[in-house]
């Protein structure tokens, strides 16, 4: 695997892969001595454009466990805030000797053109771009959904059967989007509830049921309930009319958590709303994923860069600095 | 290409039997003992030494697996190598004599990356090496306890360990390299 930049091309076989080292890891960060040689010599940076201290730190400490060195680039006080472009900064960390670049962006496709471009010769993973992926959080919402459901036999095993409702602001969720795709590769039945206002329009092409209803997709029983964070600062237009109606109507309170079967988890990705969409009692509750989402994270995204930085390259490795190799090559070619 | 058996089934039963007897014989008893296979093919014959061992000296074996390829320091040579797992018995390793168990031995580099890996769960009081065939072209000092057969073979050579348990049928071969 060279990126990991969306599950929506992510094949069966590789996010199993992926699942599974992660167990591997997991295991491994029950030792003594919980840090792994693996990646010792690379370079991992991550690079933020958009606030986030959860997902850096979980890259982070993914990427230190393994032995790679890490290099935390936030976009704030540094050049980027004086103009300097998205190419600039990525030939900047090519020079640097960047094997991997953990990108988070508000612009969507932007880690997909960073990969393409032919800046940089380093594996990309998307750490979440705008309104489109976060194939991180889906892998760790897949990893927690199998472990609860499988305990220690969760390897080789994908989500066959296993019926997940979404709840929120689908429209601006990339949670919500990789989340539909890695849940329908691996097998799992998704139901999406949300304010008719915040329903995406190309959601007919979703392998996803809507209900605008929650508490008839809660009747159904699902085995796992996610709430999707109401993120605020995106909430520009009158979406809902305010926010006491939204949580009265798709928020997860304590009445709704008591007609939920015993076995049933309660996941949110973080940060919560307590109060908004989720309530304490049910994040709070055995039930609640919550922390459980975080630890597995890290096992993840160890799993996610092993797989792109411990096995030879499948692209030719680079042997200069990127595209001035290419341009070289390609001035031999032309005599 | 030729391929010739170098050791039969019960050529195979024959050598884990004494190495068994040699494992007893150096360690004073079943005393302390831990038993790993280095996955894939080390990990039955693991299992195999200890029910041999038990059977001796009337006393279980805790027997485990142990893998090294987050230690590897070839990875980046290779396609991404799925790691497997790792199983440590109950009562640890901290002050055991731990036999590591392996079914061929050529450079050393995995019980390199087995030294290492026993590092992050523990500290044995002795670490010691059982290998079914030893094929020489080491590259590293490290040189096994206890060998089923040396093979010396080339570098060209390839050998092959087949399992019952693993693959249906009990053998082992050693193909190619005869230009």
């Amino acid at each position: 695997m060279r990126h990991l930049l969306d599950t929506r091309t992510l094949a069966r076989e590789d996010a199993l892969q992926i699942l599974d080292i992660a167990e591997d890891m997991a295991d491994a960060q029950s030792r003594q001595v919980r840090k792994l040689p693996t990646l010792l010599g690379k370079t991992v940076v991550n690079l933020f454009f958009e606030d986030s201290t959860r997902t850096r730190i979980s890259f982070e400490a993914a990427a230190k466990r393994l032995s790679a060195d890490v290099i935390n680039f936030a976009a704030k006080g540094s050049s980027v805030s004086k103009g300097e472009s998205l190419k600039d900064t990525a030939q900047t960390l090519e020079a640097i000797g960047a094997d991997a670049v953990v990108v988070r962006h508000p612009a969507s496709g932007a880690p997909r053109t960073l990969a393409t471009s032919g800046w940089i010769s380093a594996g990309v993973v998307n750490a979440g771009d705008g309104t489109h992926e976060h194939p991180t959080q889906a892998l760790l919402d897949a990893y927690t959904m199998r472990k609860r459901r499988f305990g220690a036999d969760s390897r080789g095993r994908d989500l066959s059967g296993v019926r997940v409702v979404i709840v929120g602001d689908v429209l601006h969720s990339r949670v919500a989007r990789s989340n539909v795709w890695l849940l329908a590769t691996l097998g799992a039945e998704v139901t999406l509830v949300t304010p008719p206002t915040l329903i995406p329009q190309d959601v007919t092409a979703w392998p996803a049921r809507v209900l605008y209803d929650l508490d008839t997709a809660l009747a159904e029983e699902p085995d796992a309930v996610m709430m999707l964070r109401i993120q605020l600062e995106r909430m520009h237009a009158a979406f809902f009319p305010s926010e006491r109606e939204y949580a009265r109507h798709w928020g997860l309170d304590a009445a709704r958590l008591r007609r939920l079967p015993e076995d049933t988890i309660v996941m949110h990705p973080g940060p919560m709303n307590r109060g908004l969409e989720i309530s304490s009692d049910a994040a709070d509750s055995a039930r609640s994923t919550v922390l459980e989402q975080v630890a597995n994270g890290v096992s993840v995204r160890m799993a996610a860069l092993y797989m792109l930085l411990a096995g030879e390259r499948s692209e030719p490795v680079r042997t200069g600095t990127g595209s001035g190799t290419e341009e070289f090559q390609m001035n031999r070619g032309d005599r | 290409m030729s391929a010739r058996i170098v050791l039969q089934e019960a050529d195979i039963r024959r050598a884990l039997t004494r190495i068994a007897h040699e494992i007893l014989e150096s360690n004073r008893g079943a005393e302390d003992l831990v038993l790993l296979g280095i996955p894939t093919r080390g990990v039955p014959l693991a299992e195999r030494l200890a029910l041999l061992i038990t059977e001796i000296a009337q006393t279980a074996v805790p027997v485990g697996s142990l893998d090294v390829t987050l230690f590897r320091d070839d990875l980046a040579k290779h396609p991404t190598r799925s790691p497997h797992r790792t199983d440590i018995p109950a009562g640890g390793i901290d002050g055991k004599t731990v036999v590591l168990v392996d079914d061929v031995l050529f450079s050393g580099r995995s019980i390199r990356a087995a030294l290492d890996a026993l590092q992050s769960i523990g500290r044995p009081a002795v670490v010691r090496l059982a290998i079914l065939v030893d094929r020489g072209h080491r590259e590293l000092p490290i040189r096994p306890d206890f060998v089923g057969k040396n093979i010396p073979s080339s570098r060209a050579e390839r050998v092959f360990v087949r399992l019952t348990d693993d693959d249906g049928e009990e053998f082992v071969s050693i193909e190619g390299g005869d230009e």
